[in-house]
């Protein structure tokens, strides 16, 4: 029976040192982010290398994960995947915060009618299932991975936007804020000189969850056929492109799946470790 | 509460017209007009002219949005450009299909990612906890599609104990339909489960630590009783907003599922029309997807307030 003894004892095991985790995360993460940085030099054939003799070939000493059915080697398209994964998250992700932190910021602080306008408009985006939001955007423009990428980043927008504001609501009730205005700073200054500099640490943490989000949802993108194209080795699409051959030649379905699988739990320890040393608090779960 | 819930669905309402408008308005942006998709590849101006007239794609936006508009309202969703045929039928008849499968997905994700969570809460620190919540971690971390692939590889190819995709024909007992939904049902729940399970966990503890649950046991009643009685009925609070809550991810995942198991959903027949640019299609099955997911926002937010007294009187 675990009492509350127990489960005390056990925050204080992790509560001291690095918990392993965060170790266990860093390892997968920086595995995967230095295969995606030396991805050409690594592969051991160019990933988009077409061969009529080896097509559907099983893993053998020549091609670690066998080959698809183009005849390309699958272990060079794995790798180079990890790539535009990386770039499909790190990107959308960005372009999220590019959009909603301003606006956040903007609406925390002014309040009154602006406010209330985009926060009404926030709901709306918000009634939209994710993966549906995006295919609305997607719908109506000739698929890539980029697009994609910024439909992602639009699905995340107002989720930034409601925490950046609500984050703003409070710092600017600080007293350095009413310093600023009082000295006359302008309103962008105070916005993204005072304010924000003190924003980021909960931008940081949202931030890094949507990362894997973004991951997920845009590879889900590539594999309803809607995100990257062919001959692209963007992993959602590998394995999209290879479920014909599911029987015959399952490697090349499994391995861009695994490391994708790999790639997200490795950021996903990576954040749980971070979010154990700086904010036990912040360990709620919570929705995409 | 009863001007609580009038709120509540008047701003459900205005979201939906919004919804349409957004929905309208980026569609309008397709490439390729209507009735050159209609007239077809080798069609003359004059006829491409003449279908535009006859559809009113000349007339203003607000006219066709108001025509589109009032016509979803009668249950009119127009016709498919693909299919050539009416997509109110096609689209309830997918619904259907759709619902069942959420369904089943959504009974699996209450008891089995309650059941876990309770489990876990109780053997907090124990094996049990570690493999709940090893188990949790992956299904947040995997790719639903590919976990629906490898459901398929697995239980399909290999051990040859379910179909791996599709619908049962009509004729069939209900054994074989049933074995139809059990591959994508547990694809759209592994994610959930994980989710679930791992807000009832954390609420289970907290109620375990609190005052009425020490008191209950130094009464002396058996640990059974504790936790069903005590601690999992306030337990449960947040979880049943949660589970509501999830419908969103339900349909973000149904059409993904969909699309792996080949199951003729609402999803699929999205995805189907985008493939193929059928713009009618396209409004109409993301109307009903999205006012389904309003609905189950409604629903999610009544019950939050139902169970939340500060809400009801506020």
């Amino acid at each position: 029976m675990a009492s509350a003894a127990t489960i005390a004892a056990r925050q204080e095991r992790q509560r001291s040192g690095l918990p392993a985790t965060l170790l266990v995360g860093l390892c997968l993460t920086s595995t995967v982010l230095a295969l995606a940085a030396l991805a050409p030099l690594i592969a051991p054939y160019p990933y988009d290398e077409m061969s009529v003799l080896t097509r559907l070939k099983p893993p053998s000493a020549a091609h670690w994960f066998g080959t698809d059915d183009f005849g390309r080697d699958v272990l060079s398209r794995t790798i180079m995947g990890a790539r535009l994964s990386l770039f499909m998250g790190f990107g959308a992700t960005a372009i999220c915060l590019c959009i909603g932190v301003p606006i956040g910021l903007f609406a925390g602080y002014l309040r009154g009618r602006a406010d209330e306008f985009i926060m009404r408009a926030m709901d709306v985006l918000m009634s939209f299932p994710p993966i549906l939001l995006g295919l609305l955007i997607l719908a109506v423009t000739p698929p890539s991975l980029w697009k994609a990428m910024v439909a992602v980043g639009i699905v995340y927008v107002p989720l930034i936007v409601r925490l950046a504001r609500s984050v703003t609501l409070e710092i600017a009730q600080e007293e350095f804020i009413l310093a600023a205005r009082a000295r006359g700073d302008g309103t962008a200054y105070i916005l993204f000189r005072e304010i924000l500099p003190n924003a980021w640490p909960p931008l940081a943490v949202e931030a890094g969850l949507r990362v894997t989000f973004a991951i997920l949802l845009g590879a889900a993108l590539s594999f309803l056929g809607i995100g990257a194209q062919p001959p692209s080795s963007d992993w959602g699409l590998m394995i999209s492109d290879a479920r014909p051959f599911l029987e015959t030649a399952p490697w090349i379905v499994l391995a861009p799946g695994i490391a994708m699988s790999v790639t997200v739990i490795g950021i996903n320890l990576l954040g749980d470790g971070l979010r154990q040393i700086f904010d036990p608090g912040l360990r709620l779960g919570r929705t995409g | 509460m009863l001007l609580y819930v009038a709120r509540r669905i008047a701003w459900i309402a205005t979201t939906l017209v919004v919804l349409s408008l957004l929905i309208f308005a980026i569609t309008q942006m397709l490439p390729g007009n209507v009735a050159q998709i209609i007239a077809g590849q080798f069609a003359t101006p004059d006829t491409v002219t003449a279908i535009s007239a006859k559809l009113g794609l000349n007339d203003p936006y607000y006219l066709q949005y108001w025509r589109w508009a009032s016509a979803v309202l009668h249950g009119d969703f127009g016709r498919s450009l693909i299919m050539e045929r009416p997509i109110a039928p096609v689209l309830w008849e997918a619904l259907a299909n759709s619902a069942i499968l959420a369904s089943v997905a959504f009974i699996v994700v209450a008891v089995v990612g309650i059941g876990l969570g309770v489990l876990a809460a109780i053997r907090a620190g124990g094996a049990i906890d570690y493999g709940v919540s090893l188990f949790t971690f992956l299904g947040i971390s995997i790719p639903e599609f590919f976990w629906g692939i490898v459901l398929i590889l697995v239980f399909s190819r290999s051990l040859g104990w379910l179909p791996s995709g599709g619908l049962a024909d009509p004729g069939s007992g209900f054994a074989t339909h049933a074995a139809h939904v059990v591959l994508p049902a547990a694809t759209l729940a592994f994610a959930l489960i994980a989710h679930v399970s791992r807000m009832t966990r954390s609420s289970m503890l907290g109620v375990l630590r609190s005052q009425y649950v020490r008191n209950a046991r130094a009464k002396g009643l058996p640990e059974r009783v504790v936790i069903l009685r005590h601690a999992l009925r306030n337990a449960l609070l947040p979880t049943i907003t949660i589970l509501a809550m999830d419908v969103g991810w339900l349909i973000g995942g149904v059409v993904v599922a969909e699309t792996v198991f080949a199951y003729p959903g609402l999803g699929r027949a999205l995805i189907f029309s985008i493939e193929r640019h059928d713009l009618p299609m396209i409004q109409a099955s993301i109307l009903v997807i999205a006012a389904i997911y309003c609905s189950a926002n409604l629903v999610a937010d009544l019950l939050y307030a139902y169970f939340n007294p500060r809400i009801r009187y506020g």
